[in-house]
């Protein structure tokens, strides 16, 4: 009984989630996991703190790390559970488009998951040519995701972003709900708020 | 707690039925079909309103209200790289239309949302100088009832003089050929 009721809720939050990543840019190659627990993970940090430091590598091939910005640029973190989902396929793409309202309010975005960089070199392809930093977390496997506290037990990152400023103190954090997208003007407010 | 689990069961069945038959309806317009009833946002800004020729009040208008024989639909989201990538064609389009006397006002044009806050439509719209009205939809309420295309996604659809909608044109994907899609809606559509 328990077992058929699990799996009518399922099959219920498998419908509800369809409608992300619809762009033909990713085709049928997207898997949908299904509704998951909106958060499952515990921050360590809080606004106010100071961001802890991480060096990961990047699609394009060189190493980043947080105190690199430090004193020159305000930092957007976007950490994002998984390569070829369907919210996270459409969310960076977005951000693709606001490269002006990150160089405006003097922001770089750096995006996170926890895939190796094989996978998001594909995956990240399909979103054109991006303009911002897209790291890998994988090895050793989330160690970045874990210092902030959004780490999940099933060892994706959350959904989750993080403001800092240039003196690497966080100053806005959003661990949004992983089956929504977190709606761009919260985050361009927060961006202008930096100013 | 017999009870309690009949209850959970009953709202659970309740909530697959109601996914089922909205699953039911999830396929694309048909080209010779009506257009599915859905209720847009009408624009806020009264260049839109006045393109689309929605001169009553009220928030939210049908597509058989936008004066034009001919209504193209263009399903996009902020978020979706080849919508990005498509929106200069898109704008080339419009253009074509509304420099061809024979079919500026007979032809009309509106973008929706999938997905988009009006925030985000806005973004798009001012990122790539989009000439034509977009319309958000919020809760994906509009694409459900389009069969949760893939975008782009363009629908064309006629308008007859007693308010009917019939679909002229229904397929995923951009444009190759706007000079071709035009002389299609022109010839689906009887437009002289």
């Amino acid at each position: 009984m328990k077992k058929n009721i699990l799996g009518l809720i399922f099959v219920v939050c498998f419908l509800a989630c369809s409608a992300y990543a619809a762009s033909d840019a990713f085709k049928n190659n997207v898997y949908n996991p299904g509704e998951m627990k909106p958060v499952d993970s515990m921050l360590k940090v809080k606004v106010g703190d100071r961001a802890p430091d991480f060096t990961l590598p990047a699609v394009s091939g060189k190493n980043v790390s947080l105190r690199d910005f430090h004193g020159k640029k305000n930092v957007v973190i976007s950490f994002v559970p998984a390569a070829w989902t369907p919210v996270c396929s459409d969310q960076w793409p977005g951000y693709n488009i606001i490269q002006d309202v990150f160089a405006d309010n003097d922001a770089v975005l750096l995006g996170i998951t926890v895939d190796n960089i094989p996978t998001l070199f594909s995956w990240t392809n399909q979103m054109g040519k991006l303009w911002f930093d897209v790291l890998s977390d994988f090895w050793p496997h989330g160690a970045a995701a874990a210092k902030f506290g959004v780490l999940r037990s099933d060892g994706v990152a959350e959904r989750a972003l993080f403001v800092i400023d240039k003196k690497g103190i966080v100053r806005y954090i959003d661990v949004h709900n992983i089956n929504q997208r977190p709606l761009l003007e919260d985050l361009v407010r927060e961006l202008e708020k930096l100013k | 707690m017999a009870g309690k689990i009949s209850g959970l069961v009953a709202v659970i069945l309740f909530l697959c039925l109601a996914a089922a038959a909205g699953a039911a309806q999830n396929v694309p317009p048909k080209v010779g079909g009506p257009l599915p009833e859905m209720e847009l946002l009408k624009p806020n800004n009264s260049t839109d309103s006045q393109y689309l020729g929605l001169s009553f009040f009220g928030k939210k208008f049908q597509v058989n209200r936008i004066k034009a024989k001919v209504v193209i639909i263009q399903i996009f989201s902020m978020y979706c790289p080849y919508c990005q990538a498509d929106a200069p064609n898109v704008n080339r389009l419009y253009g074509l239309i509304e420099n061809n006397p024979a079919l500026k006002n007979k032809i009309k044009m509106i973008g929706i949302g999938a997905g988009n806050t009006p925030f985000e439509v806005e973004t798009f719209k001012k990122k790539y100088k989009v000439p034509f009205p977009l319309i958000p939809d919020e809760g994906f309420k509009i694409h459900k009832i389009l069969g949760e295309v893939r975008t782009p996604y363009f629908i064309a659809v006629k308008i007859t003089p007693n308010g009917r909608t019939e679909v002229i044109y229904s397929r995923l994907g951009a444009l190759e050929n706007n000079d071709q899609f035009l002389a299609q809606l022109v010839k689906s559509a009887s437009i002289k």
